[in-house]
């Protein structure tokens, strides 16, 4: 993708709404959205961290997470799956306040029409104790699943609190890989950016390169991820990489401001930067569509 | 002309000599450096501003108390592993002047995201 294309394909994103991405990393016109018959769409939730209080960060923390799902709920067609990349719940020092968090979370997402979730930690879900808690709950952190030809990946970054893939899953990403083909379609979802969006707030991944290394020799991988909680759409080489909305608050653009700070609720337009996605994917065509939604109903 | 021989085993001493004379020089050179001692404990460093001069090598000998943490200065490409109730020792030489930013980059609890300081550098 040259730069104006780049530049062209950000300043849509930008914007919200709808945007066709290509797995090639070429835009592609967003009139004459196709309907074949191996086309689905699923839906990215990310970053909801049930357990959180702060009223000035957003005064509705326990009942935002229950208007997204209601929102998802009200998507005129129900999504395939649903994936909620990580940050589930806010930190907490207590095992079993954790436990308490993850519960009530998935009593909360119960409610979602689509019985297909798919989910991963986020640092505040598994950091503190490796991920025991959420395993208890959601079982493993990385998985992969097959949907109509695509390939899903799923990779922890969180269950070491460096922030770390590590060896051993970077061993069975490239056992994985190893049985996929070049030329097929991967989704990798993940929470941590897997490349350097800005060290110094802690966004990024220790051993991320590691992982854009072994995807690099495939020609449509796209990924999907949280943390930062906002839209963000990066490219490294040829495998573009979309950050989505948080639903508790947002965060301020990369390297903006001094201070990795939440941005307030703004009372004048209350749940501005929250959102989720809908992501349609097109196999025959190798490419996504995504559709920014808010976090209220739809 | 008179043939002038030297034994292997000179040599050898020679060099042994030589070879603890640059350590020995190194090591007075690090003990001459400033030493700037830090202690980290959730959720915070101590002390969290450090000014330095620009060139003039330091080193920061972090303690950290109650568990493990992180040190990580990516503008100044600082970054260390704290392990608990160890003394890290990270010799720092600033290239750059300016006001760079550091945080703890192991996820330590509720509040981790509050572990942060800065290093000036002037000139």
């Amino acid at each position: 993708m040259n730069e104006m294309d780049r530049r062209d394909f950000l300043k849509l994103a930008g914007m919200g709404g709808v945007v066709f991405f290509s797995g090639l990393g070429t835009l592609v016109d967003a009139i004459g959205k196709s309907a074949a018959a191996d086309d689905f769409f699923f839906v990215q939730l990310s970053d909801t961290h049930w357990g959180f209080e702060g009223a000035q960060l957003n005064p509705d923390a326990k009942g935002t997470l229950q208007k997204a799902v209601a929102a998802v709920n009200s998507l005129t067609n129900q999504p395939d799956f649903i994936v909620f990349t990580g940050d589930l719940t806010h930190t907490t020092d207590d095992p079993q306040e954790r436990r308490k968090r993850l519960r009530e979370f998935k009593d909360i997402i119960s409610q979602l029409k689509v019985k297909n979730i798919r989910l991963i930690p986020g640092e505040h879900d598994a950091s503190l104790d490796n991920g025991a808690a959420y395993k208890e709950f959601f079982g493993e952190t990385h998985y992969t699943f097959n949907h109509k030809g695509v390939h899903f990946i799923t990779i922890d970054n969180v269950s070491d609190p460096r922030g770390s893939v590590g060896e051993a899953q970077l061993v069975w990403l490239g056992d994985t890989l190893k049985k996929i083909d070049k030329n097929a379609q991967i989704v990798v979802l993940t929470h941590r950016p897997l490349f350097d969006l800005y060290p110094q707030w802690d966004w990024a991944t220790r051993d991320g390169d590691k992982v854009v290394t072994l995807l690099m020799p495939f020609k449509h991988v796209t990924v999907f991820y949280g943390h930062i909680h906002q839209e963000h759409n990066h490219f490294t080489g040829h495998i573009p990489h979309h950050a989505a909305k948080s639903s508790i608050y947002p965060l301020p653009a990369p390297g903006s401001v001094a201070k990795r700070a939440p941005i307030p609720w703004d009372p004048t337009a209350p749940y501005k930067g929250l959102g989720f996605r809908e992501i349609d994917t097109r196999p025959k065509q190798n490419d996504c569509v995504l559709t920014e939604y808010p976090v209220t109903k739809v | 002309m008179k043939k002038i021989t030297i034994r292997p085993e000179i040599i050898g001493i020679f060099l042994i000599v030589l070879v603890v004379g640059t350590g020995y020089s190194k090591v007075c050179a690090e003990q001459q450096e400033q030493v700037i001692k830090m202690t980290a404990k959730k959720f915070e460093y101590s002390p969290k501003e450090i000014t330095l001069k620009k060139g003039v090598p330091v080193v920061l000998e972090i303690t950290a108390l109650d568990r493990l943490h992180g040190f990580f200065c990516p503008d100044l490409q600082i970054h260390a592993d704290l392990l608990q109730g160890k003394v890290t020792r990270i010799r720092v030489v600033p290239v750059k002047t300016g006001v760079f930013a550091f945080h703890c980059d192991i996820v330590c609890g509720d509040g981790h995201e509050d572990m942060v300081g800065t290093i000036t550098v002037k000139e």
